[in-house]
């Protein structure tokens, strides 16, 4: 050929440019479809959890309501020592502070950096306004903590708009003033364990649901259509009943007078004294919540299985193969996308997991979602709850990353 | 060739009857003797028993009454895989996580056989389907026929003496699956393998076999050779089953030795071979093959003929007449010089042996 110039179309212009405004309108009709789920999303999924990621690291509780000893706490070094315009600052602050009632706000978020200096911020507050220089002395007269050089380590971490305080805490370190990590001490150390449990109790949900769901699955997908329809119905039947209703049967039937100990205590397994204590601890969580799950692992397994032609079994054995050898080598490698599903999902379910530990839990069986919600809902402490929420989010997309390498996204099918 | 007691043949069926669910016989009283070394196909429609039959043979369904026998010894409880029967199913059913020598590999393994025993034996197999260069493929990187070739190299690789057929070239267009049809009749020569084929084709059943049983609503009408089965039906099934059929309707008026005498619904008179019909004054139903019809007017079996339709096929005519009331009456007329040139709406003779036209069962 010796024409080089791009391809045109009949009437002069470029093929490309025809082909790409013949394509335009049927790709903006198709854009304007997907728009409305898109702007829903943004709005209510990506922004809050952007704002709420944010909450993590940034909290301007203490630098907004405290400008002056914001701007001399940047300039300290968290060891030096305490001077007079630092109280100077402070005395301004704080009369300030309480003109606009903010000073309730900025003690609490001090008290979270170091407890037990909530009561000296509201007291100094009060009286601040009649004191006269030095304000030194007249603070330490107030109560002679103020000289106290941890108290104003954590007002520095606290004038700090953006710092890391919050994952140190979720992680059960503590940040110190002078921009170090100290782990807290054993017995202060909550959420590392927490998560490490939330891990653990996904683990064996997962790994329950795997082994009750698997033969369900595979009784569902080979037997005819009308009995494998009725087992489909009662495996969803918990998808159709509120989850606080299936919770609370739970109760009903493990409680310690419920109907599973009455029967052992019928058949003699234990006396009555001595009645097994399956709920309101971690027992409970993981019966509850492999319950609940379950269909979550059964879906995923029944719609791979179902294209397994039984014909590949039936070869195997023809090829010599026992009933086991046909399974384990044949039907079982075919299963695994079932299973690669099924697994992630009920274990991402799982590590966020909040109604069942919150009702069935007890003190023992309460997970770290439970400590989230205890966060946002009662110590309002929504930059620590944001930390924890977000641990946990890398902690899924860690997975979620594992899962690629492993066994590969592509290969899962969810139905 | 063909065995005359159940201690002779290979394979053996003993009055076997299969029900799935208690009221209905899916295979009615089944009796068939298979040589060693003998292609049997099992042809017949679909739901007509001879895929349950094989299946039975395979040890994937029980026989509800009734043996079968594998070298002289029931097998009725003989797990599947204790059988030794290899099988060709009807998708292949290749194992599709596994590579093409896998696949081969695994009926070897679980025979527990060593891996430089294994590797020669797969490597023989893939040659005899001239496959050897696909070893590491996946099933899913075949085509159909590369699929079906790799399937009937896994029934063989273990050296299976009977091999097990289920539609196997069902899933193929038409030129290969002659092309393969070809290729499985040299295989079973080569090898000397028993074969039990099951097909609803019925050109593949004629081509391929040493003998086909054809089935009907769980009942072999006819076991014989190919040539037989479209020569020599033995009733009016398979001689409308088994190629084209031109059949007329009449009744029996009387006997002469090997001969009827059949009064037509048409009103003609026919002579015919009494190969499988009643008594005199019975229903029965004459056979004639279109091209044992000829245009012309000697003979016993001489009748008018209106022409209703040409269609030109190249080596022959097809010409649809109205013969004795019956509209669907077919001759072919072959394309040789000075053959007779018809016109539609023209009236004719036709004319046939009396050895051709065979009164069956009406």
């Amino acid at each position: 050929m010796t024409d080089t110039g791009p391809v045109l179309a009949a009437d002069g212009t470029p093929l490309k440019k025809k082909l790409a405004q013949a394509l335009f309108v049927s790709r903006a009709r198709a854009f304007s479809l997907v728009l409305p789920l898109l702007i829903f999303i943004v709005a209510s999924f990506i922004i809050p959890i952007f704002s709420l990621m944010v909450q993590g690291v940034k909290n301007d509780t203490y630098s907004s309501n405290m400008p002056a000893t914001t701007a001399i706490m940047a300039e300290w070094d968290g060891a030096s020592e305490l001077t007079e315009d630092m109280f100077a600052a402070l005395v301004t602050d704080l009369i300030q502070a309480r003109a606009d009632k903010s000073i309730g706000r900025v003690a609490t978020r001090v008290n979270r950096e170091y407890a037990g200096t909530r009561s000296m911020f509201t007291k100094s507050a009060r009286r601040a306004a009649k004191l006269e220089a030095p304000f030194m002395a007249a603070m330490l007269d107030i109560d002679e903590d103020w000289g106290d050089i941890n108290v104003w380590g954590a007002m520095k971490v606290s004038s700090q708009t953006l710092s890391p305080a919050f994952y140190a805490a979720a992680l059960d370190a503590d940040y110190k003033a002078d921009g170090s990590f100290v782990r807290l001490d054993t017995e202060d150390r909550i959420y590392v364990y927490l998560f490490v449990k939330t891990l653990a109790v996904a683990l064996a949900v997962t790994l329950a649901t795997l082994a009750l769901g698997y033969p369900v699955a595979w009784l569902l997908a080979s037997l005819p259509i009308r009995q494998s329809n009725l087992l489909m119905i009662l495996v969803l039947l918990p998808f159709w009943t509120s989850l606080l209703v299936r919770t609370t049967a739970w109760i009903a039937m493990l409680q310690s007078h419920g109907v599973l100990n009455n029967v052992f205590v019928w058949l003699g397994i234990t006396s009555d004294d001595s009645r097994f204590s399956l709920i309101y601890n971690m027992t409970g969580t993981i019966i509850a919540m492999t319950h609940i799950l379950l269909p979550f692992m059964i879906l995923p397994l029944f719609s791979v299985m179902k294209g397994i032609p039984p014909t590949y079994l039936r070869a195997a054995k023809s090829l010599g193969a026992t009933n086991w050898t046909a399974f384990w080598r044949v039907y079982f490698p075919g299963t695994i996308p079932g299973i690669g599903a099924g697994a992630l999902l009920v274990f991402i379910l799982s590590i966020g997991y909040y109604i069942t530990p919150a009702l069935v839990g007890g003190q023992d069986g309460q997970l770290i979602s439970n400590f989230i919600a205890y966060h946002m809902q009662k110590s309002l402490n929504w930059s620590l709850a944001a930390a924890l929420g977000g641990i946990l989010l890398v902690i899924v997309l860690a997975i979620y990353w594992v899962y690629d390498k492993v066994v590969g996204i592509d290969n899962m099918k969810m139905g | 060739m063909t065995p005359e007691n159940l201690e002779d043949a290979f394979v053996a069926f003993d009055h076997v009857q299969k029900s799935y669910d208690g009221e209905v016989l899916v295979v009615k009283d089944l009796n068939l003797q298979i040589a060693k070394g003998e292609f049997v196909t099992m042809l017949g429609p679909s739901g007509s028993g001879k895929s349950t039959c094989l299946m039975m043979l395979a040890g994937f369904e029980v026989a509800t009454h009734g043996d079968i026998l594998l070298n002289g010894q029931p097998i009725n409880n003989i797990p599947p895989h204790k059988r030794g029967i290899g099988m060709v199913f009807q998708n292949y059913a290749l194992f599709p996580h596994m590579t093409v020598g896998e696949n081969l590999s695994f009926p070897l393994e679980v025979r527990k056989m060593g891996k430089s025993d294994r590797e020669a034996k797969v490597r023989r197999a893939l040659d005899m389907v001239q496959m050897g260069d696909f070893i590491n493929r996946r099933p899913a990187q075949l085509s159909g026929g590369q699929q079906q070739r790799i399937a009937l190299a896994r029934a063989l690789v273990f050296e299976a003496e009977l091999v097990l057929m289920d539609e196997p070239l069902g899933a193929l267009d038409k030129q290969l699956r002659e092309h393969m049809q070809y290729e499985i009749k040299h295989i079973h020569e080569q090898l000397g393998i028993t074969v039990v084929y099951v097909t609803h084709d019925q050109s593949e059943a004629l081509t391929m076999s040493d003998r086909v049983a054809v089935f009907d609503d769980g009942v072999i009408k006819q076991l014989a050779k190919p040539a037989d089965l479209y020569e020599l039906p033995e009733n009016a099934f398979v001689a409308q089953f088994i190629g084209e059929n031109n059949k007329l309707e009449g009744v029996v008026r009387a006997r002469e030795g090997e001969n009827v005498i059949v009064d037509l619904d048409g009103g003609m008179t026919a002579r015919a071979l009494a190969v499988n019909c009643g008594a005199v004054g019975e229903r029965t139903m004459l056979s004639i093959r279109p091209e044992r019809v000829s245009l012309t007017d000697d003979g016993p079996n001489s009748t008018d003929a209106l022409v209703k339709e040409l269609i030109y096929l190249g080596d022959h005519i097809r010409c649809r007449m109205s013969v004795s009331g019956h509209d669907d009456f077919i001759v072919k007329v072959p394309n040789a010089s000075g053959h007779k040139h018809l016109i539609v709406g023209e009236n004719t003779k036709v004319s046939w042996q009396t050895e051709d036209c065979r009164a069956l069962d009406a």
